[in-house]
């Protein structure tokens, strides 16, 4: 047991899905040419008027609403100042003092431990644009496309003593912010983007320790090892007599180490103000209640729903529940399946996950519908096909959107219960293997599964297995 | 004082003007005046006035999330002091 205890609070942002900037009427697609997505407004030149986007507090609300938050029904928007060339104004619009929501709360559940994360605020904000560094030219280039693209910033309470509980919260969020639809979760493209901040301390010490700031983590793996990594560098400073330094630290996904980002102490002073060309935000009541009646089942609900609805184990429905469109997927499959939802959950767990996950298609746009999994399903049960045939056609049914009874059908794959046919099998892997049949009569009845094997092999597959199991038992006893 | 020659020259610098070392402590004492008046306001007792935001009266001006394109790319870049007809050039950051 270690005698340290780690600190973990997470800043998240999420880029909304609206169609036009925060403050501006310029589109949000991702992958435009560069500065094809660029207006007066958000290359920040003098003298334009920013208007807030009508979805971005709706969006902001709603997450607030979907995690127990208070919202605010007046916020204020401010001004963050620093210089940067990918912010062309000179400060970042975003929320200080008066921020959209607050106080609200997300469960994780690690090793089987539930566990509440408090979340201490949530507010709107512009995204700034990007930059690319030349060392050949001698410049960097600027694309403000993303520049003013709306975000929400998440901020929780350093409620995380793991690296694993870490990761549970931002799965939770993300979950969540998919199923509310108002955004991709993408951490790739970075519209899903996490700043870790983490400390130690001795166990039973109150005060939090100097914490470090970790960015750059753009994949829930990269969040692990960057606080495993991070951790284990605080401890060695604090066991040799050193102090930790509060910095801003970036984590290098080849090494797996985090650095510092040297000489950026400054900056932090950051001299908010309310932005005198916004005025206050003020909700009317009745759009709140409207928003929370438009909440959807949430990840959590649908959780506790499925195991207690459909039998699930716990895990299942974690894998099930976590995307939208996948749980929608085992809904309609179970629905259009007439025997235990579970088998469904094993083979939407076991085959459909890994195969969406290898092919990048999403549930929603599998070829194998849930209509067609649940008939695929039906012909295993029913005996038409065995199991191993069934998986082994799974792939391709994903890839071809072939009915499976037709499929089947087609290339013969049926089933071989004749137990005419299957007998001349049977006859013909005994009279081939005199030895072991000796063995088996002299009780080795282990080589059933010998006999099972060959006749299988025979049969490419398509013989029942119950039924070859009978003969090899009366052909033998 | 209100506030000293070193903190008006941090200022400064965050906000990246070129003061001369020989006018910190003329403007030290000119923003001093200016805190001072804000002490003198602040010992009025406002704990039943709701803070002011914004000296504009109205409240949430929104705008339907509608796109529109309002310049060309070569319109958007023209005023800029270099440009490759794509991006923005500036002195290299990193």
């Amino acid at each position: 047991m270690s005698r340290y205890e780690t600190v973990i609070g997470l800043e998240v942002h999420a880029h909304l899905k609206t169609r036009t900037k925060i403050f501006c009427a310029c589109s949000t697609t991702f992958g435009s040419e560069p500065n094809e997505n660029v207006c007066a407004v958000c290359s920040g030149m003098p003298g334009v008027l920013p208007v807030l986007n009508a979805m971005v507090p709706e969006y902001a609300a709603k997450m607030g609403l979907a995690t127990g938050c208070e919202v605010n029904l007046k916020s204020v928007f401010a001004r963050k100042n620093y210089f940067y060339p990918d912010l062309p104004k000179g400060y970042q619009i975003s929320q200080f003092e008066l921020p959209i929501c607050e106080h609200g709360s997300v469960a994780i559940e690690v090793d089987g431990q539930r566990k509440v994360i408090g979340l201490t605020r949530i507010h709107m904000e512009e995204d700034a644009g990007k930059n690319i560094h030349s060392a050949a030219e001698n410049a960097s280039f600027v694309d403000l496309n993303r520049a003013g693209v709306p975000l929400i910033e998440i901020v929780s309470e350093p409620d995380m003593r793991s690296a694993e509980e870490a990761v549970a919260y931002l799965k939770e969020l993300r979950s969540i912010l998919l199923y509310l639809g108002i955004c991709d979760g993408n951490m790739e493209e970075g519209s899903f983007r996490c700043d870790a901040n983490v400390s130690i301390r001795p166990v039973g010490q109150e005060a939090l320790g100097t914490r470090a700031e970790l960015k750059n983590l753009n994949s829930f793996k990269h969040v692990q090892k960057a606080i495993e990594y991070e951790v284990a560098r605080q401890i060695d400073l604090i066991e040799d007599g050193e102090d930790v330094v509060q910095e801003t630290r970036l984590y290098n996904a080849d090494k797996g180490t985090t650095h510092s980002m040297r000489g950026k102490e400054e900056a932090h002073d950051y001299r908010y103000f309310p932005d005198p060309d916004l005025v206050p935000l003020v909700l009317d009541p009745a759009w709140v209640e409207q928003w929370r009646a438009e909440l959807p089942e949430l990840p959590a609900a649908k959780r506790t729903r499925f195991m207690a609805d459909y039998g699930l184990a716990d895990y299942d429905a974690v894998l099930l529940t976590a995307e939208l469109a996948v749980a929608d997927y085992f809904e309609a499959a179970a629905k259009a399946y007439s025997g235990q939802a579970r088998k469904i959950a094993n083979w939407v767990v076991g085959d459909l996950l890994p195969s969406l996950g290898e092919t990048g298609i999403a549930a929603g746009d599998c070829l194998l519908t849930p209509a067609r999994l649940a008939g695929l399903l039906t012909l295993v049960d029913d005996g038409t096909i065995s199991v191993k045939i069934g998986k082994d056609s799974f792939r391709d049914l994903c890839a071809s959107g072939d009915d499976p009874a037709e499929y089947v059908r087609a290339r013969g794959l049926a089933q071989v219960s004749d137990t005419g046919e299957l007998e001349a099998m049977v006859d013909r892997v005994i009279s081939e293997n005199p030895a072991e049949v000796e063995a088996y009569r002299g009780g080795k009845t282990k080589l059933m599964s010998f006999f099972m094997g060959q006749v299988m092999r025979l049969s490419k597959g398509q013989a029942n297995p119950g039924v070859v199991t009978k003969l090899i038992q009366q052909k033998l006893s | 004082m209100k506030i000293s020659p070193q903190e008006v020259a941090k200022v400064a610098r965050l906000a990246r003007l070129d003061l001369p070392q020989d006018k910190l402590e003329l403007f030290a004492g000119q923003l001093g005046d200016i805190l001072g008046h804000m002490d003198k306001l602040a010992e009025l007792d406002t704990d039943s006035v709701e803070p002011m935001y914004s000296p504009v009266e109205h409240t949430t001006v929104l705008r339907p999330d509608e796109p529109r394109k309002e310049h060309g790319r070569d319109e958007v870049l023209g005023n800029a002091p270099r440009q490759d007809g794509q991006f923005f050039i500036v002195p290299r950051i990193v």
